[in-house]
């Protein structure tokens, strides 16, 4: 059986690791390459690394930061931000990333899941999805591209079906309303997504205590969980997360 | 010298960070020379079995000859898959043929890809577990599996609600379906023990 992973994720801006509130409000929170290696060391299960400068534009920097990381990380880890093309996605994973993450050019190319999975196999394709509660239609939500700046009509279930399909081999959630708040997950969202699809769905955007992960787990059916603000400002060492969830019956890599 | 194999696939450089990380000098190489004086070879892969094979070329011959004389070869993720005689995956496709079995899809009716960490049981005479105890966990991500029909195999599996292959050993030819590179502290001690087993010279 699979362990339920944590996942620290690390937004980067100019080279440096921030977090922000609803995707606003951003707060320095460290060097990635120092942040990555020390997560690595202490057991986490992956690392997601999300350019968050490039939100039209790829940046070749990214290349740069990925080979760095890659030298003292240990732990798969997933790299996005701007990633428009199949040759942009091999340059990542040939500079050390075991799985790239693709949000708005899946969205304006949706063709460009299934071209990465027959190169790469699924398993290297990870469709990132910026989700906000619709305002007209309660109890859905709307896919956002831009790093959440603009967003769509697409409905963020369908979506995640129709990114499945296509040949996204994992979904990485993340509830724009929950974001940085540190007031838990948004679970509805998460059960709605990981109901609709047998691929691995990582629940992203709210996480402030232990019982957050444990939710997202059980009631959001999430196979992995991510957070920043609650590991990058130490408020949790990656342990206290991984014995709290052991010990509550969930399986874990310790 | 290992050398680890470079054919325009993704992943080959984390595999040589790890080596770099326990003392060891890997080189990424695909000059016939390099290879055939190599203590032992590394056949990484992130990339899907078709494309893997066919980015292989005429690669695929020197691996064979440098396996068929008896020096470590270990095959990593669709590396190992490659060990086979064969993959379904997007066509069929003929893999190395180093190990007697066939490289299909992983069953339905459980989450595609399997992709996280895993128990691997550890049988005690696999070289690659040695010093690891009886069960470690080790990151995996894919989609195919292989089913093994070598009677000289040894083979440790981990449970994905059926008995998935998680490495074999074959004589010289080692291979896991996880990743070391990628498995923290256990997978580090994995290539360790390959490199080990290279420096000692083939079994």
């Amino acid at each position: 059986m699979l362990t339920r992973r944590i996942i620290p994720c690390l937004d980067v801006k100019d080279n440096r690791v921030v977090k922000g509130i609803n995707f606003l409000n951003l707060r320095d929170a460290g060097d990635p390459v120092e942040l990555g290696a020390r997560y690595s060391d202490e057991g986490a299960d992956e690392l997601v690394f999300l350019d968050i400068t490039a939100t039209i534009r790829f940046r070749k920097t990214i290349i740069e930061l990925v080979e760095k990381v890659a030298e003292n990380v240990f732990i798969p880890f997933t790299v996005g931000g701007g990633i428009q093309t199949v040759e942009q996605m091999d340059k990542l994973l040939r500079s050390g990333a075991e799985k790239v993450s693709v949000n708005t050019a899946a969205v304006a190319n949706p063709n460009l899941l299934a071209e990465a999975a027959q190169r790469f196999g699924n398993q290297c394709v990870v469709l990132a999805i910026d989700a906000r509660r619709s305002k007209d239609r309660p109890g859905k939500w709307q896919v956002c591209v831009k790093a959440g700046s603009e967003p769509t009509d697409i409905d963020v279930v369908e979506w995640a079906a129709r990114g499945e399909e296509l040949g996204a081999g994992e979904i990485l959630l993340t509830s724009m309303d929950a974001d940085g708040t540190q007031a838990g997950y948004d679970n509805e969202l998460n059960k709605a997504v990981t109901d609709a699809v047998n691929i691995p769905v990582i629940a992203s955007g709210g996480a402030g205590t232990l019982e957050h992960l444990y939710d997202a787990i059980v009631d959001g059916g999430a196979d992995a969980v991510l957070m920043a603000s609650i590991t990058h400002f130490e408020n949790y060492t990656i342990t206290q997360m991984k014995e709290y969830l052991h010990n509550r019956g969930i399986p874990m890599n310790l | 010298m290992i050398v680890v194999i470079d054919y325009n696939v993704g992943n080959v450089k984390s595999v040589c960070n790890a080596f770099k990380h326990i003392g060891c000098e890997a080189k990424l190489s695909r000059q016939a020379t390099a290879i055939e004086n190599a203590i032992g070879i590394v056949l990484p892969g992130v990339a899907a079995f078709g494309y893997a094979i066919n980015a292989l070329g005429s690669l695929a011959e020197l691996i064979r000859e440098f396996a068929l004389n008896c020096k470590p070869l270990l095959g990593i993720c669709v590396g190992y898959q490659m060990l086979f005689e064969s993959s379904s995956e997007y066509g069929q496709h003929k893999g190395l043929g180093l190990v007697s079995g066939n490289v299909g899809p992983i069953p339905p009716g459980r989450v595609i890809p399997h992709m996280g960490w895993n128990l691997v049981e550890l049988p005690e005479d696999m070289d690659l577990f040695a010093g690891l105890g009886n069960k470690k966990h080790f990151y995996f991500a894919h989609s195919f599996c292989a089913d093994i029909k070598d009677d000289g195999a040894k083979i440790a599996y981990t449970d994905y609600g059926f008995e998935l292959a998680a490495s074999v050993q074959k004589a010289n030819i080692y291979g896991t379906q996880f990743h070391p590179e990628k498995s923290g502290k256990a997978g580090l001690k994995v290539l360790q023990n390959f490199y080990d087993i290279c420096k000692r010279g083939a079994p």
